[in-house]
Formats: C-alpha cells, structure tokens, sequence
C-alpha cells in the first residue's frame, strides 16, 4: 500500500460521484415529500381537523355515545383474544420453522404468508360459508347452541386469520440467525425444556417479538373486510371501531366518524412511535451481537 | 467425578451421507483426548453424539460401562463448551456460570449464598475474578472462551466435551489458552474430549490423539507415536508436512530409481510404495555423499528455520528439507540428500 500516494481530492470529484445536478436532487426530494404530504400527512391531518370540527366538546361527546363505546370496547376485546393467541401461534409456528427440519417447511412458511396474500374480505367469507347458518357447520352449531357468524367469536376468528403472519413472520428470520447453540448449552446444563424457553429463547427474541405484537395489534384493531363480513355490522353489538367509523361515514355523521377514526389514527401513530424506537433500540443488540 | 467414555462401533448417518461410520474407542478417566481431522470429518458429529445433542444412528456411548443412550441431557452432566460459546447475551458472566446450578429442581439446587460462593470459586479458577457483572458483549474472545468453561465446569460435568476450543482466537491468545487448559485440565482432572482441525494444537495439549478421516477412525495414540509412527498415508500427511518419494522396496530397502534412500523399513515389506518423509528428516550432505542427489532451486525462512527445495531428477516435486545448519546451501548448487526417518505406504 505504501507505494499508493493518495493524493488530495479535489473538489470535482464530489460532483462526479455524486452525478445529479442540484436541480434533479430537488425534483427528487420534491416529489417524494410531495408524495408524502398528499397522501400520508393531508389525510392524517384532515382526520383530527374532521374529527374537531364542532369542537372540543362535540369530540369527547362523539367518543362517549353509547354506540361508539361499545365498538371501542369491542375492538379492544377482540384485541386482547386475538393478539395473545396469536403470539402463542407465532412463536410455536417460529419456533418450529427456525429450530427443526421437517418435511414441507418450506410449506408451512408459505401458509404462514396464505393471509398476507388473500383479501380479507374472502377470508371473511370463508368463515361464513363454513360457519354461517347455511354454511359446512352452521346448522350443527346451531343446534348445539354456539354462534359464531354475527357474534363475537367468528369477529375474532376472523382477525385471528388476518393478524397470524405478523408475529411468525417478526420471529422466523431472527430465531434463525440466533440458531439453536443457547438452547443446546442451557439443555447440556441440565435446564427443561420450559427453563430454556422462558430464560434463552425468549430473553434472545424479546424485541423482535414485541415489534411483531405490535404490527398484530394495529392490524387488529384495524381491520375491516373480514370482520365487515362476518360481523354482520350489528350496531352496538357486533360493530368494532372501523366497522362504526364506516357506519357513521355512511350517515353523514362525518364528525363523529372521524372522531372515532382519530382514535385509530392515534393508535397508529403511538404504533409507529414504538416500532421506530425498538428499531432503534434494536439495532443497538444487533450491533452489540455482532461484536460476538 | 471423572468417568470412562466409551465409545463402540458407533455410526451416524444424515440423509444418504454416513457422518460417521462405526467407531470405537476408549476414554480413560481423567484423559485429555483431541479428536483430530479435517473439516467432514465426522469428529464434531461424534462429539455432539457423546454430549446428547445428535441422536445416534448405530452403537453405544457408555459412561463408566453405563449405556447412555436412555439418559436425558441433565442426567448425562456433561460440560459442553461451544465453538462459538454460546454464552447467554442478556445474562451478566456470573449468571451464565450459575446458569447450570440455578436451574436445578429445588430440592437439588444449592442454596442462593452457596451458589455464588461457588461462582467466584470458578471465576478464580479461570482468572476472571471481577468480571462477574460483565455481559458476553463486554469481553474480549479469549475471556468469553473462559466464562464458557466456567459455566460448563460449575454442574461438575463428568464429561468435559469442547468443540474446536480454541477456533475463534487470534494466534497469541491460541497459544496462551492452550497451556492454561493444559493446567486447568491437570488441576481438575476431567475426562476431556476436544475437537480440533490444528494438528498443532492436538499434539501440543492432548494426551492422546484420535484421527478421524471421513467418519472412520485412523489411528489413536500418543502424541509422539502418531507423529512419528503415523498408522495410514492420511494421517502422516495431515499431522504434519511430508514429501513424497515413490519407491521399490526390498528387503527392507527403499529405492528410487534404482538408488537406494532408505533402509530403515521392516524387513518383511516389499513392493512398490510411496515414501513418506518429512521435512525436517531430510539431511543435505556433500553431493558425493550420498547417491541420492540433486540441485537447490530456492530457500525459503518457515517459521524459526530455513527450508530448501531441491529438485531431484525423476521426482515431480520439489524435496522440502530443513536447514539446520546456520551456513546453508547456495541456490543453484549440487547437493546430496539422506533420509534419516521414513515411513512407506502403498502407493496409491
């Protein structure tokens, strides 16, 4: 290397590399902020402005009516039932994938994406054409008195289908790189296989883990075609937060849809505050782990 | 503490590729034995056998002439040191070294003050004292290597199995870690297997050498007997350099080209053969002094010494011969060659 006289750049050299004239950078940037504001930052804003447009009190008024408060309550049930059930799924699905080879688990990691792909809306039909009361099951559960179509659990049904990849799909790639030497010496120093799950696995997966509950959670609390479907849109009994905004968007109640909007706006917000703090918090370990 | 590992006949298969292909062999307790061969080998597969972690596929592992097949990992207590260490990253180093001891049933576990009277006890022994609240993250190689010993000794293994020890450290540290093993191991007296592809570091640490070639046992023995008596072709070429020589042999005499280099061999063995010398066993003498000749075409420094390649009539190769006097040969110059230790395989 010594014989290489690295010789001072001269200034030229920064504009060749980097080619675009000062005009094109601007374009650039223009279009993509432009981009931005027309169709992510405008409708977040008219969102709150909609949703304050009487006011103050009008808002907290439009979020206390009886009918908003049982969606908002429903959606948060739905919530609770689906994520954690989901976050069994996704680490048992995760945990299968990235630590055992089997046959057809290139097949299992394709149906794990299966709700990624399929319009919620046909997720939701399908539950009602094996559930509903004309549908495979439907007269069978009747008669054994469980309803599932138009009540509570075919909506939870319906989200657990749409939210399942999140949490696999946040632990696979992870759990893979990790591989399976901390969970072979915790098991050569005489931990269960319970110990070794509780104290290694999960410990090594907590952010990533988080990060996928997260998106499970906003997809959740959001979604609206296949719970629209078998939901039934019951007002006040089986309407969850987008199924009301819908409602009340279709009645003219603009203010009082977007007040409720607004709360899942803010649900999407505090999501994305978080998300880009465990990525930030997260590419801390990643960079910690590389040093091992 | 310390057991008899034995090992019979044992196999391992992994779809249509035999990892391992029936082997046998002999633990004494307290032995400090390396599994020795190149990568493909089947020693960490035979490793990982011993320790539980692989299923085998043909065989026994008896610990102390008990089959352990049946046994669970807990129950085998063994201390498996990782190539890579495997140290838990959220804990702190104290808690991976109690790690073993605090995850016994209640009635087996020590208590809370013994435990960590028993972890500063092992951090002394691997000369880590103060490091105890330190993560994996905040140490150097060579001191994650020693907090994994650390936690594999704290379940008082019966059985200490390490995987290629010392593979991910720098040349100093190797060396180092290599004599402060040798210690430990004479201090604690473990049965202890470890597997290696640096020949050096086999014949510098173990008491005996197991080499494995292809999942099948070559030789097992001594440091010295493997070296200087190697059992097959493979293992004098993988333990150390050798130049090969193709020869007749008769009565004991080797000859190449009708000369006669050696005569060291066993009387009974005759036939064509391939010469196996190594560098080190080559002498240059005045070029009438032996029949065996050539010319020097470059000298080289290996290490502490120098090396010259001669080139003999006939032979493909260059000869590697170590200089041993400081007044060394001119490149370009006559020279005759003796062979003072050789060993013949067939040719092949």
């Amino acid at each position: 290397m010594s014989d290489i006289v690295v010789a001072p750049v001269p200034p030229v050299h920064t504009h060749r590399v980097r080619s675009e004239s000062p005009m094109v950078r601007a374009c650039l940037i223009g279009i993509a902020l432009a981009f931005l504001g027309v169709f992510l930052i405008l409708p977040l804003t008219v969102v709150f402005l909609e949703a304050f447009a009487n006011g103050w009190q009008a808002y907290i008024e439009n979020i206390l009516e009886t009918d908003a408060l049982a969606a908002i309550r429903l959606t948060l049930l739905v919530a609770i039932i689906a994520v954690p059930l989901n976050v069994i799924f996704g680490v048992a699905a995760a945990w299968a994938v990235a630590k055992f080879e089997f046959r057809g688990k290139n097949l299992l990691i394709s149906l794990i994406d299966l709700p990624f792909s399929v319009s919620p809306v046909i997720s939701g039909l399908v539950y009602v054409l094996l559930f509903g009361a004309q549908g495979y099951f439907g007269p069978w559960l009747k008669s054994h008195g469980v309803e599932i179509i138009f009540a509570l659990s075919g909506i939870v049904l319906a989200t657990l289908f749409v939210t399942f990849p999140f949490v696999a799909r946040e632990l696979i790639p992870h759990m893979q790189t990790l591989g399976n030497n901390d969970e072979e010496a915790a098991l050569t120093l005489g931990a269960s296989g319970w110990q070794t799950f509780v104290k290694i696995t999960l410990p090594n997966v907590k952010w990533s883990l988080l990060y996928g509950v997260l998106l499970c959670n906003a997809r959740a609390m959001g979604e609206f075609g296949a719970v629209a479907v078998v939901s039934g849109k019951i007002r006040g009994l089986t309407t969850t937060m987008p199924l009301h905004i819908e409602i009340l968007f279709n009645e003219y109640m603009s203010a009082a849809a977007f007040a409720v909007a607004s709360l899942l706006a803010l649900l999407a917000l505090v999501t994305l505050a978080v998300k880009t703090w465990l990525e930030w918090r997260f590419a801390d370990e990643i960079a910690a782990r590389s040093g091992h | 503490m310390s057991v008899s590992v034995t090992l019979e006949n044992v196999a391992k298969q992994y779809g249509a590729f035999a990892a391992v292909r029936g082997v046998s062999l002999a633990i004494q307790p307290g032995e400090l034995i390396a599994l020795l061969g190149p990568s493909g080998s089947g020693k960490t597969t035979l490793l990982r056998m011993m320790a539980g972690l692989e299923a085998i596929d043909g065989g026994n592992i008896l610990f102390d002439g008990i089959d352990t097949s049946r046994l669970s990992l807990r129950d085998r207590r063994i201390g498996f040191v990782f190539q890579n260490y495997a140290l838990f990253r959220h804990m702190s180093v104290a808690d991976n070294i109690a790690f073993g001891l605090k995850v016994r049933p209640r009635k087996e576990r020590p208590s809370a003050s013994e435990i960590s009277r028993r972890v500063s006890g092992l951090l002394e022994l691997v000369q880590l004292g103060g490091l105890e609240k330190r993560f994996p993250s905040q140490i150097s190689g060579g001191q994650r290597q020693r907090v994994a010993l650390a936690r594999a000794l704290a379940i008082e293994p019966r059985v200490l199995l390490l995987d290629e020890p010392f593979g991910a450290l720098d040349a100093k540290v190797r060396k180092d870690l290599r004599q402060w093993l040798r210690d430990l191991h004479r201090r604690t007296g473990h049965t202890t297997v470890f597997v290696t592809h640096d020949q050096e570091e086999a014949l510098e640490l173990a008491d005996r050498v197991a080499i494995l070639n292809k999942g099948l046992l070559e030789q097992v023995a001594g440091p010295d007997t493997v070296y200087d008596y190697p059992a097959t072709a493979f293992v004098c070429d993988f333990l150390g350099e050798t130049n090969r020589i193709p020869v007749e042999i008769a009565g004991g005499r080797a000859h190449f080209e009708n000369i006669p280099v050696y005569q060291g061999l066993p009387s009974n063995s005759h036939g064509k053969a391939e010469l196996f010398v190594r560098p080190q066993h080559l002498k240059l003498v005045e070029p009438g002094g032996s029949p065996f000749s050539g010319a020097v075409e470059l000298i080289r420094r290996h290490g502490s010494i120098r090396r010259a390649e001669v080139a003999i009539k006939g032979l493909p190769k260059r000869l590697d011969i170590d200089i041993v006097s400081q007044i060394g040969p001119a490149i370009g110059e006559s020279v005759g060659v003796r062979i003072t230790h050789a060993q013949a395989f067939p040719a092949g």
